[in-house]
């Protein structure tokens, strides 16, 4: 008996009986869709944060203070007093490390910010002028944040679009004053509309000179410095730097911890890489419970078809060939399941975008493949037993069975 | 043709043997039309099984065509059956999803005949049982005799030198089965040897060799002249 006979065979049997054959096969298409589905979206999660990772400016290094390994592990609290990051260091960095073409010193809080009877607690971050070039957000109307702000300590705010808009409305907020927390503020600028970077609002935030900020704070520590360096080639040279100039100032101690823009990369896609495999395999375990429904069906078939059997080999059918009948039905049942599951699933990750902006999705050829051999698998695998059994009758019990 | 030696069959019920056979000896030659005729429970079944190779004795020799039968394994068993044997059946037992036509092609499938043959072999076969206008109908759509017919054509598709009846006319009624039974003799003098299990005297009557079976051992044996 030839395959395409047995095909053939398997496929009138499959359709003489349809919707059967549709309800069993929605298992399978459930599980693969699934599958596909999950994984293109936590592919789609990996893809935007890489994306919107870069897009933050190149080549940053985040210094803060106290050490910390990224291997883990656990450290001692008396492991050494813990030097703070100081306005100064990130001074000292800016002029002796001359692999860094910036170097920002950072403090960043949440304060409340009123402009006449309205007000709300907002964001806020105490920077120096460069902060624009290594974040890649720059203002828009009015000034940012001078230098010579930061060394007159001067309350004067930059406002985030979100803000102003708020707050202001179509009016103009220059030269306005508002108050942060108790102290006056003057506006001199507002931001240039950013929208959302890996789910934060960078427009709902507003800017003040650093050093006002650590009065604001109420400290006299540096959160972090960032630091940038032109070349992605020059990042380990620039981290030694770092060390050596930070080094020096803290009594010869390394109490910080410089993190580079690709280890934080390398973090977050390790992370989302398990995530992406826990939604497969959660999505995996319905395409098992699919397979079960295989085996069910086809179980109720043999035992239907008893009489079928036992005519086929009174006819001459031998065990191979009846064996091949069914598990062909099984295959065929749980391998266009498949395919139709891989094409709504794909089809659904591709419109996901198009009405829900914040869940990016990547269809992935492999998970497309591996969808579709894991439900042939589960058609082999479940379909075996019931194909056995059927296989196995004795040809005199399947002829008499009514 | 047919040798049966000492045969005997048990079958295994719970904790007991149930004998179904014991030490029936039987030569049937080329060409024969035999009945063989007992109560239900004599084990008339059982022989019809063995002689089909359905099923294997529990001891004793069965030669088919000089051919030991009881040595040989399920795929060779169902090989002889295949090409060696034709089975019509009181039920007729045709797959209800298939036309006449697909049905009489289902022996031919698994001696590998490929499809345009397949339809070559089959449809002269249905014309020989009268049936060449209802080829293309399901056996729900035929009458009972026509579905026999359907199943003797089915039997002897692959030429079979061997054709097992198994009260081929017990659902039928009398002009049918009268039908049923002049195709069977035809088919005889044309040179096919024919077996036919039956309660019917009249069936009996036209066969030239009737042997009785009764609590699994052979009463008589007789030909007629």
């Amino acid at each position: 008996m030839n395959f395409i006979e047995t095909f053939r065979v398997a496929f009138e049997a499959l359709l003489s009986n349809k919707i059967r054959s549709g309800l069993t096969m929605l298992g399978v298409i459930i599980g693969v869709m699934a599958v596909i589905l999950l994984v293109s979206i936590g592919q789609g999660a990996q893809v935007y944060i890489t994306k919107e990772m870069t897009g933050m400016g190149t080549n940053l290094l985040i210094i803060t203070p106290g050490k910390t390994s990224t291997r883990g592990g656990f450290h001692p609290p008396s492991a050494g007093t813990v030097r703070k990051l100081t306005y100064d260091d990130s001074q000292a960095l800016r002029r002796r490390a001359w692999l860094l073409t910036d170097a920002v010193p950072l403090v960043f809080g949440t304060g409340k910010l009123k402009f006449q009877n309205m007000g709300r607690d907002i964001m806020i971050i105490g920077t120096t002028p460069e902060f624009q070039r290594v974040r890649n957000l720059f203002v828009d109307t009015g000034s940012y944040i001078s230098q010579g702000d930061v060394d007159s300590k001067s309350k004067v705010i930059v406002l985030g679009t979100t803000v102003k808009e708020e707050l202001f409305g179509a009016e103009s907020p220059l030269g306005k004053v508002v108050t942060l927390s108790d102290a006056r503020y003057r506006v001199v600028g507002v931001m240039r509309k950013k929208g959302t970077s890996l789910g934060m609002d960078v427009d709902d935030i507003v800017y003040i000179p650093v050093t006002s900020g650590q009065e604001l704070f109420d400290t006299d520590s540096l959160f972090e410095i960032i630091a940038s360096t032109p070349r992605a080639d020059d990042v380990d040279r620039a981290i030694a730097q770092i060390k050596d100039v930070l080094i020096k100032r803290h009594a010869h101690k390394e109490d910080f911890t410089i993190q580079t823009q690709g280890a934080m990369l390398e973090t977050m896609n390790s992370i989302l890489g398990v995530l992406t495999a826990v939604l497969g395999g959660i999505a995996g375990i319905s395409l098992l419970v699919g397979g079960i429904g295989i085996m069910n069906i086809m179980l109720v078939s043999v035992r239907e078809r008893t009489r079928e059997i036992g005519i086929r080999k009174a006819l001459g059918a031998r065990n191979m060939d009846i064996l091949a009948q069914f598990m062909i039905e099984a295959i065929t049942l749980s391998g266009a399941g498949g395919i139709i599951g891989i094409l709504l699933g794909v089809g659904i990750a591709l419109l996901i975008p198009m009405f829900v902006t914040v869940l990016p999705t990547s269809v992935s050829l492999w998970s497309i493949m591996m969808a579709f051999f894991f439900s042939a698998a589960v058609g082999v695998f479940f379909g075996v037993y019931p194909a056995r059994k059927a296989s196995l009758q004795d040809p005199i019990q399947a002829l008499r069975y009514e | 043709m047919i040798e049966l030696n000492d045969i005997t069959k048990t079958y295994r019920m719970g904790e007991v043997d149930i004998t179904v056979l014991s030490g029936v000896s039987l030569r049937i030659q080329k060409g024969e039309l035999v009945a063989i005729m007992g109560p239900s429970g004599s084990g008339k079944s059982t022989v019809m099984n063995i002689l089909g190779c359905l099923d294997r004795p529990t001891s004793g020799s069965y030669r088919f065509e000089n051919q030991e039968v009881s040595a040989l394994t399920d795929d060779e068993l169902a090989s002889i059956r295949n090409v060696k044997i034709g089975f019509v059946f009181q039920t007729f037992n045709l797959l209800p999803r298939f036309t006449a036509l697909k049905n009489v092609e289902v022996p031919l499938i698994y001696s590998g005949v490929p499809a345009k043959l397949r339809r070559e072999r089959a449809m002269p076969m249905l014309q020989q049982v009268g049936l060449s206008e209802r080829m293309h109908h399901k056996p729900t759509e035929l009458s009972g005799g026509q579905q026999q017919r359907v199943a003797i054509a089915r039997a002897l598709v692959n030429h079979p030198p061997l054709l097992l009846a198994d009260e081929p006319t017990g659902n039928l009624d009398s002009r049918s089965g009268d039908e049923i039974l002049k195709l069977l003799v035809g088919l005889n003098r044309e040179g096919v040897t024919i077996v036919i299990v039956t309660h019917d005297q009249n069936v009996a009557e036209r066969c030239n060799r009737t042997i009785m079976v009764k609590d699994g051992q052979i009463l008589s044996d007789r030909v007629r002249a």
